[in-house]
């Protein structure tokens, strides 16, 4: 990985802003409601906990 | 950013991590049981065994569950009643006078429908121990305010660790861990993921854990804020010698406020109440609405409702801090998920604290290429 560019702000924060968002989504769907808002929660919350095992595995260097 | 600002970044980052970590680690540690205390409860006690109930049999009333905690405690007056969510039971608390200490006061559990008393939850046992050191460490409203300030750090800790990140991942692509260089890079490649994906949930844990920490101080508040107020009419009359129907100041509560059921009574003197009424703390139905108890002031000698209105905003936050602080509002599936994240959470710390003290094995500062890789690179490099 010979990376001469370094990355911009924008490009580290992506991911990041955007697990943060499917976060409070999940975080919020449960409080609004039972049955498919819980479903909702569910996914917000399974995503960030996924990841790490991902890149653990996929992102090894 | 500049180097020297990164740098202030990074101390920040250093030194509230440092003070909270081992506190942090406590209640990441004991706030794991605590997610399933209500299965593993369940697991130690069993189902609660109810009466049975004969069929065409009229079903008591709430002055007969009364009736049958004043019998148990004699020379007690009724302080709280509270319902259950899952089961047709009320619980009564009662004491020696309306400011009793938690010391003074009784618990009963009691069927509804056949006023006889059934088993209390158990307040002793091995989870009741993990809450109280998770809460105050057994140092009471002080140790709560303390682990609340923890909580605080923790935050700043959070921000600042948001703010570090960028230098180190300039070069390094999402979630890239270095395993194949030292145990150092490792673990900071490992603390810098875990951190950055569980940010938006360590806030909202850590941010309604100091709130809930709060909780004291804002009853307070609002008594001296909303309930005076409400209650001013009153003020300086004795606490009625011979109240009204309890079961009728709940149905006029309930009927007022519809859609609502019952989450507890506050009888008159006590310190969710007025020394003149019934405070009836009524809960909506969905997971939100359930936390935003609105009380009803019932007149204790009329039976009037005298006024209701919703709670203040830091009531709001206080009650909507409580599901979003347990993570108990979206079933097993998520209570699984927010162990897997509390996993995590502590995972983080014990990195950080690992990169802490590994940093001290290091060559000392100012030999060349001692933290090379290891601190964050500050500026736009070249």
């Amino acid at each position: 990985m010979t990376r001469r560019r370094h990355f911009t702000l924008g490009e580290i924060f992506a991911v990041p802003l955007l697990l943060a968002i499917v976060t409070i989504v999940g975080l919020v769907a449960a409080l609004l409601g039972d049955g498919w808002l819980d479903t909702l929660s569910w996914a917000g919350l399974a995503i960030p906990a996924l990841v790490i095992p991902w890149a653990l595995i996929r992102r090894r260097a | 950013m500049s180097s020297g600002a990164v740098k202030v970044w990074y101390l920040v980052h250093k030194w509230t991590s440092l003070v909270c970590t081992l506190f942090l680690l406590m209640l990441c540690i004991t706030g794991l049981p605590l997610i399933f205390h209500e299965e593993i409860d369940h697991l130690l006690e069993g189902e609660r065994p109810l009466p049975a109930v004969e069929a065409g049999a009229p079903s008591k009333t709430l002055e007969d569950a009364l009736d049958t905690a004043l019998a148990r405690f004699p020379g007690t007056i009724p302080l709280f009643m509270s319902f259950d969510e899952d089961q047709p039971v009320v619980n009564v608390t009662t004491g020696p006078r309306p400011r009793s200490t938690v010391d003074e006061m009784n618990f009963i559990s009691i069927h509804r429908p056949t006023a006889e008393p059934v088993r209390t939850p158990d307040d002793e046992g091995v989870m009741h121990f993990i809450l109280q050191l998770h809460t105050d460490m057994f140092l009471g409203l002080g140790g709560e305010l303390f682990l609340g300030f923890m909580g605080f750090l923790f935050f700043v800790a959070i921000v600042s660790g948001v703010v570090v990140y960028a230098p180190f991942m300039r070069k390094l692509r999402f979630g890239t861990v270095r395993v194949s260089r030292n145990s150092r890079a490792k673990w900071l490649d490992t603390h810098n993921l875990l951190g950055i994906v569980t940010l938006m949930w360590a806030s909202v844990v850590g941010l309604t854990g100091v709130v809930n920490t709060l909780s004291t101080p804002l009853v307070d508040l609002w008594r001296a804020d909303q309930l005076s107020e409400m209650v001013a009419p009153y003020e300086g009359k004795p606490v009625p010698t011979a109240f009204s129907s309890l079961d009728d100041a709940v149905a006029t509560a309930m009927a007022a406020a519809p859609g609502t059921t019952p989450q507890f009574v506050a009888f008159p003197g006590v310190r969710f109440s007025s020394n003149h009424h019934y405070a009836v703390w009524l809960r909506g139905a969905t997971p939100a609405t359930k936390q935003l108890h609105t009380p009803a002031l019932i007149d204790a000698e009329t039976g009037a409702l005298t006024e209701m209105r919703s709670m203040p905003w830091y009531m709001t936050v206080l009650r909507l801090s409580q599901p979003l602080h347990f993570g108990d509002y979206g079933g097993l599936p998520m209570k699984v998920l927010w162990a897997l994240l509390d996993i995590a959470a502590i995972v983080i710390l014990g990195s950080g604290l690992y990169l802490w003290l590994a940093r001290r094995s290091l060559p000392a500062p100012g030999t060349r290429h001692a933290h090379e890789e290891l601190l964050p690179q500050a500026g736009p490099a070249e």
